[in-house]
């Protein structure tokens, strides 16, 4: 989120899912859409009928790239590489889209310098892609009349994620794919509200709808109508709360619907932090293992059938969710919880129905505004912006780039200048593989909601290898071996995946009870993002001993 | 005559139906032309997200100068046409295609057959006990949804959902020929080994209950089954960022089986395995 | 895309099979050798997914070397087509021809269809052990008749014919067919120089040699000539219509098509030639090869077609090999190729051989089969010349109706629309079968009388007394010897309420059980219906029970046998009415005419 809203000033994709359906060339950039975002994987599907080309880059030949035209199997953490020599070739081959880069776009002088070194040889040197490949990748992409980039955790779960994204829009600045129909540059979210969040204001710097915390107009508004002053001063991330939690400045920690326990790089150590907080409050429809550690366990509910509420999705669109249950027990609804905590603090906050509380948010965020729970209802969810209740705006953003009068244009998008980093962990003699961390079709983040139910899919957690790794490792598919990173160490049984090449190992986070192997993964983030590098630790693969007779 | 949609135009067609005037957009199909003006033309293998196989040829219609009866499910309308929805030819051929599924396939479930069987006098049982049927036993095979192929009448739908029209995993197929020709994973295998990634869009658009959740088909076969204590309410599914409008069907307050609003941009009516199938961790046991 | 594959892998035969025909796996394709490339690139996407219309190819070529198509044979398949295992499956067992369960390299095909078991062939229930019942190999005027198939390195098929039982004994255990017959056995009317359609059939050998020194290619010279258009209109004035069955004018077809904007046009020969009793377009191919290829040249000429495939039934060896000849022989000359003549015509030709499927020779099902589905019919419209095969405007044209083109075009429209009537213009083959002393095929003006033709047959074959004929095949009708006067015209045929179908003259003598042929009539339609519909694929079954129940209920009451007798009638109306193509449409005419004109369950 933070990438796109550094160019553009808003995070959010910039397409429709019906953009994907009706463009010439796709590229799915760190993403496994197929398994990840199945049903996004679907409108992938229908432009492919209709007659788009489809690139996917990722280090694993996935269900998603055995559907690509074109399959680019790059080094873990070398996107930087790889984009910088796609823009080279761009540029070298006199494929920039002069008329776009010229009237809508700053910086591109130090941007074209500063990717200049990246020629295919030295590309396909540090990127493991042959040169060829990525050269036709080049030409595709800045030839297609129109062009979808996608990309989701492969790129952002790096300690440099949001330098990648910049990396990738730096592409679709210059060859004019952004703001057209058809054209423009779309970030899968994860989580089925993390764009939501986002647009709520989750986010340390943010107030709703993207208004700067820092601003003292924006704030003005907000103390207004919530009748006291917002702290004019931008909040932590993630990461930074568990850095200040190292440091002792954080002692009291509130956690709604998380489970920093076992998800966050380097889980013993957030374990450990967690801990040795002072308080901690756990509002969750579970017992996680974060709740395990709090001293106050909150039962809420389950948003999305348990009570009333909007999420928004990776096109940007608002949608309803609605009460299908009541809460189980004790537990109750999550607004609920908070407004009664607020009573209890001697505030009254009256919202007789989630609408309410929408309400006003519409009355605070302009890019809500038309948003009424009628309208969502009527036209199946809205994607914002919605400016008011009379209108809908195009279904994708920043057609303002291209308009002729310089006026209309607004802030020009930036090229970013940014540098290739390999991953903050390279592998050694000690522990010579590569180990990436990845979602399954079946389960979803750390188990919590998917293990419930009974998928005939699901195997446990494995670890992925080559046939060549298991070759030479001596280890048979279905073997239990040992995985070792510098952090800790799990074991997991083999599964022998072809999609996978010499070098490269992967796991999942889905199953942290039986094999935890965020204990494996590094403890290195994104200081603008605070997303942690999932996607790349080092790691050996050890045959256990065979059990002695007893 | 035109209609403007967005950017492009569409054409008008007046046609007749049953002697009235009526005017649709150009490519409008003879079904939706005689839904628009609320004449009912009876149809068993059409779903509103596939395009039609016509392979039941419940929905035949007498058009001037046709040879044969055509299907109204994919025939569009052309100017001039002159459409007959209820003469002694359709109701012949509709009674018999009525009595011929009825006859072998078991219909016990699919809706408006026992109404439509009245209305066109279908007699099912007039073929004799002897009759060939594709009564078989249900397959079972996995814990999410069932298969039920003695009431499968070869709509092809969940074919083309699975495949083709929408989710491209291919793990079924018609197979054989004939009366033999039946629905299949590749040689027959049971569906933990199959391609099968159970998003359950071929339940979704299957007619008549050959594909059901295990948990309807249990509560079926318990006779616990009641829709008309069943609610039915639209949400987001919880899982990833996509943003897939589920429609969950609740019973005694649990969730029974899960849809998708087939009208819905996002999924039109398809779901992955997690949002059909991964609702166990809310359920109040 | 994503193909999930289960364990079970391809032998080394199947696999080399598949290769083969296919060449080694692409660089980096899906079972390829994983290599350094391989594990930084792969291609898919459409270029793989365009490979499945060799999907039929590829089954053939696995089940010549190894006679079945195991579980691993699949999936290697689906690996190189990109075509999930269960779709591969399910067009594997759409046809007769392919096994998914082990069995003998060597496989006996016993023909028990009308004209063999007419001819004292066997039947279902009295076939040897080990022995397949096959629908008719249309080897008709020979009957009866057999074919084996032997696969391995050098696969082997062969027919035998006429075959008495003792013979069918020896072969189904073991025993090498004979040798066939020339060709001109099938054309007793040969040599005769007024023969238009069949000429050269048993006179000039199948060579271009003897194909050019006898007036080959000199319509394509014309037509090079005088242009697309005017070929156009010179069929358009001839008045041929389709000898298939359905008798399309041909000239609008060919019209049609050439005037759609979408390109490429197609053109597909229709040489699935499955009619029980019809064998026509078999003699044509195997004694006069280059004349198809020389009309279909032409009609790409008119049509603007650049490829044109020949959909030729899997029971036809001899006419696959001399077909296959022939197009070797013409594009090493040039009569086949990038540029053809001094117009610098682009056509070639490819074979494609059917796998066992009556169903693919109706006109749309022809196309899914050719694109590596199953050979299910397409819903009309759209129609061929516009949505044809692979989704383009496309020309479809049988045998025999193409072979009339050469004549049309170098002597004019107007002149071929001399012979026949008023409302049948032109010449038509028929396929004597039977009791007649000659069996064969038969050219005529349209308007010659079933006795001319009988007569031509040189009559009865001795000591036979004609019973019934049955015209146009299962899909046509029975008459008796009232019809011997009958003019062979499409008017004449309709005013009876049978059609000429595809020029099937089966003629029964008294020691035929007409009941019998009734009934395999009925089996046929049962085995042969696609499924796809359900007044085709329940209204088989139903119609074959009622018949059955009738059949055992010969001699009640007649108040005992109304109700079957009126569902008979019922279900004859909704198959002609709501059945998706003509095989269930006419599914029941053959069996209503020999009920009520035969009267054979009286």
């Amino acid at each position: 989120m933070v990438g796109l809203a550094t160019v553009f000033g808003a995070g959010g994709g910039t397409s429709s899912y019906a953009d994907i359906e009706q463009t010439d060339v796709i590229v799915l950039w760190g993403s496994n859409a197929r398994s990840a975002h199945p049903i996004f994987f679907h409108h992938v599907l229908q432009g492919v009928r209709n007659g788009a080309k489809l690139y996917v880059v990722d280090p694993r030949r996935t269900e998603s790239a055995q559907w690509a035209d074109l399959w680019l199997g790059l080094d873990v953490g070398t996107d930087i590489a790889l984009a910088h020599t796609v823009a080279r070739e761009i540029i070298h081959a006199g494929l920039v889209r002069r008329d776009f880069v010229e009237r809508a776009t700053s910086g591109f002088a130090e941007y074209a310098a500063s990717v200049e070194e990246w020629t295919l040889e030295r590309g396909s040197a540090v990127t493991g892609v042959p040169a060829d490949a990525i050269r036709e990748l080049a030409h595709a992409y800045a030839r297609a009349p129109r062009a979808q980039m996608c990309w989701t955790l492969g790129i952002t779960e790096h300690h440099n994620g949001v330098d990648n994204v910049l990396a990738l829009i730096n592409l679709a600045l210059l060859c004019g794919h952004v703001g057209r129909p058809g054209s423009g540059l779309n970030p899968l979210r994860g989580q089925n509200n993390v764009q939501g969040g986002g647009d709520m204001g989750a986010l340390p710097n943010k107030l709703p709808g993207f208004q700067d915390v820092e601003d003292d107009v924006a704030r003005a508004k907000f103390d207004a109508v919530w009748g006291t002053p917002v702290p004019p001063r931008n909040g932590w991330n993630l990461t930074q709360m568990f850095e200040a939690m190292g440091r002792g400045d954080l002692r009291t920690l509130y956690v709604i619907g998380e489970n920093p326990a076992q998800s966050e790089a380097d889980g013993a150590h957030a374990e450990h932090l967690l801990g040795s907080l002072d308080f901690l409050v756990v509002q969750d429809i579970f017992l996680t293992k974060t709740a395990g550690l709090a001293d106050v366990v909150l039962p809420g509910s389950a948003s999305w059938c348990e009570g009333e509420g909007t999420v928004t999705n990776s096109e940007r669109r608002v949608q309803r969710v609605r009460k299908a249950l009541n809460p189980p027990g004790d537990a109750r609804d999550d607004c609920a919880i908070i407004v009664e905590l607020a009573r209890r603090m001697g505030r009254d906050w009256s919202y007789p129905t989630m609408e309410h509380v929408w309400d006003e948010l519409r009355s605070l965020s302009p890019m809500h505004a038309g948003m009424s729970y009628a309208r969502l209802e009527a036209l199946g969810g809205i994607q914002w912006p919605c400016f008011s209740e009379d209108t809908l705006e195009p279904p994708y953003l920043h057609g303002r780039l291209w308009a002729d009068d310089p006026a209309s244009r607004g802030r020009l998008a930036p090229f970013s200048v940014v540098r290739d980093e390999p991953p903050v962990e390279a592998t050694d003699a000690q522990y010579p593989l590569r180990l990436t961390t990845g979602r399954r079709l079946d389960s979803y983040n750390t188990g919590v909601q998917s293990r419930g139910f009974d998928s005939p899919l699901r195997t446990g957690e494995t670890v992925d290898v080559s046939p060549e790794d298991a070759a030479s490792l001596g280890v048979a598919d279905g073997e239990t071996v040992r995985i070792v990173s510098r952090r800790g160490e799990v074991t997991a049984p083999v599964r022998v995946d072809e999609g996978l090449r010499p070098g490269l190992v992967f796991m999942t986070m889905h199953f942290p009870d039986e094999v935890d192997v965020n204990r494996l993964t590094i403890d290195a983030t994104d200081p603008k993002s605070g997303t942690a590098e999932f996607k790349a630790a080092a790691v050996r693969i050890e045959r256990l001993p065979v059990p002695a007779w007893t | 005559m035109t209609e403007t949609t967005g950017l492009t135009v569409r054409r008008s067609v007046e046609l007749t139906i049953d002697g009235a005037p009526v005017t649709v957009p150009e490519g409008t199909t003879l079904l939706q032309a005689c839904r628009s003006r609320g004449t009912e033309v009876p149809t068993l293998c059409y779903g509103d997200t596939i395009t039609p196989k016509n392979a039941c040829r419940v929905c035949m219609v007498e058009v001037e100068g046709s040879r044969t009866l055509v299907p109204s499910c994919s025939r569009k309308a052309e100017p001039g046409m002159k459409v007959r929805t209820d003469t002694e030819r359709t109701r012949h051929s509709r009674r018999l295609v009525l009595e011929l599924l009825g006859s072998s396939v078991d219909l016990s479930l699919t809706a408006n057959v026992a109404r439509w069987n009245e209305a066109y006098g279908a007699d099912p049982a007039r073929f004799g006990p002897d009759a060939a049927t594709v009564a078989q036993p249900v397959k079972r095979d996995n814990a999410l949804y069932v298969r039920d192929y003695a009431k499968c009448i070869l709509c092809y739908q969940c074919v083309d959902a699975c495949g083709e029209q929408w989710q491209q995993t291919f793990a079924i197929a018609t197979a054989g020929r004939g009366f033999g020709a039946h629905i299949a994973t590749e040689y027959e295998t049971p569906l933990p080994d199959s391609a099968c990634v159970y998003c359950g869009n071929c339940i979704q658009v299957c007619p008549t209950g050959a594909l059901m959740f295990t948990s309807e088909h249990d509560m079926r076969a318990a006779g616990t089954w009641d829709e008309s204590r069943q609610s039915r309410t639209d949400t987001i599914c919880p899982y990833c960022g996509v943003g897939c409008a589920l429609t969950l069907h609740v019973q005694d307050d649990r969730i029974v089986k899960v849809t998708s609003p087939s009208d819905h941009s996002v999924t039109h009516g398809n779901l992955c395995i997690k949002g059909r199938f991964g609702f166990q961790h809310v359920q109040n046991d | 895309m994503d193909l999930k594959i289960a364990s079970a892998s391809a032998t080394d035969a199947e696999r080399q099979a598949v290769d083969a025909l296919l060449g080694p796996p692409p660089e980096a394709a899906r079972g390829a050798e994983r290599d350094e490339r391989s594990h930084r690139v792969a291609r898919g996407g459409a270029s793989l997914r365009a490979l499945r219309h060799l999907m039929l190819p590829v089954l053939h070529a696995v089940n010549d070397r190894v006679g079945w198509l195991s579980r691993g044979a699949i999936n290697y398949v689906s690996q190189r087509l990109d075509v999930a295992p269960a779709e591969v499956y399910g067009v594997a067992t759409f046809y007769a021809l392919f096994s998914t369960a082990e069995r003998p390299a060597r496989q006996v095909h016993v023909c028990v269809d009308l004209a063999c078991r007419a001819a004292g062939g066997h039947t279902e229930a009295d076939l040897p052990p080990g022995a397949h019942a096959s629908p008719c190999l249309g080897l008709c005027e020979r009957a009866p008749a057999l074919m084996v198939l032997e696969a391995g390195e050098r696969p082997t098929r062969a027919v035998e014919a006429p075959v008495p039982r003792p013979r069918v004994a020896e072969v189904v255990a073991g025993g090498a067919c004979g040798v066939e017959p020339a060709v001109a056995a099938a054309a007793p009317q040969t040599p005769d120089d007024s023969l238009v359609l069949l000429h050269r059939v048993g006179r000039v050998a199948p060579t271009l040699a003897g194909y050019l020194s006898s007036g080959g290619y000199e319509a394509l010279r014309r037509a090079h000539e005088i242009g697309p258009a005017a070929v156009v209109d010179e069929v358009t004035a001839s008045g041929l219509v389709g000898r298939g069955g359905a008798a399309f004018p041909t000239g609008r077809k060919w019209a049609a098509v050439a005037s759609q904007p979408a390109t490429p046009h197609h053109l597909v020969c229709n040489a699935d030639e499955s009619e029980p009793g019809t064998f026509k377009d078999r003699v044509l191919i195997e004694g006069d090869p280059f004349a198809l290829l020389e009309s279909m040249t032409i009609a790409a000429w008119a049509t603007g077609c650049g490829h044109g495939w020949v959909y030729l039934r899997g029971e036809y060896p001899r006419a696959e090999a001399t077909l296959r000849a022939a197009i070797d022989e013409a594009r090493a000359a040039g009569w086949l190729g990038p540029r053809i003549g001094p117009a610098g015509q682009s056509f070639d030709v490819e074979i494609v051989r059917g796998g066992g499927a009556y169903i693919c020779g109706e006109e749309t099902a022809i196309f899914n089969s050719i694109e590596g589905h199953r050979g299910e019919p397409r819903n009309k419209p759209p129609f061929p010349v516009e949505v044809g095969l692979f989704g383009k405007p496309t020309v479809v044209n049988n045998v025999e109706t193409l072979v009339n083109v050469p004549a049309i075009v170098s002597g004019g429209g107007a002149a071929y629309a001399g012979w026949g009537t008023e409302g049948s213009r032109g010449r038509k083959l028929f396929c004597l079968s039977g009791a007649v002393a000659r069996p064969g095929v038969y050219e005529v003006a349209f308007g010659a009388t079933l006795r001319h033709l009988i007569d031509l047959a040189g009559g009865m074959r001795a000591g036979a007394t004609m019973r019934a004929v049955l015209l146009g095949g299962a899909a046509g009708g029975f008459g008796g010897p009232d019809d011997l006067a009958r003019p062979l015209t499409r008017a004449a045929a309709r005013a009876a309420g049978t059609t000429l179908g595809s020029g099937v003259v089966l003629v029964l003598d008294e020691s035929v059980d007409l009941v019998d042929q009734m009934m395999r009539i009925a089996d046929f339609f049962h085995d042969e219906s696609c499924g796809q519909c359900v007044p085709c694929r329940v209204g088989t079954v139903r119609q074959r029970e009622a018949l059955a129940r009738l059949v055992a209920a010969r001699g009640a009451a007649p108040d005992a046998r109304a109700a079957d007798v009126a569902l008979l009638r019922e279900l004859a109306q909704v198959m002609r009415d709501a059945s998706i193509c003509g095989l269930g449409q006419t599914a029941p005419n053959a069996i209503d005419s020999a009920i009520s004109r035969l009267g054979v369950l009286a």
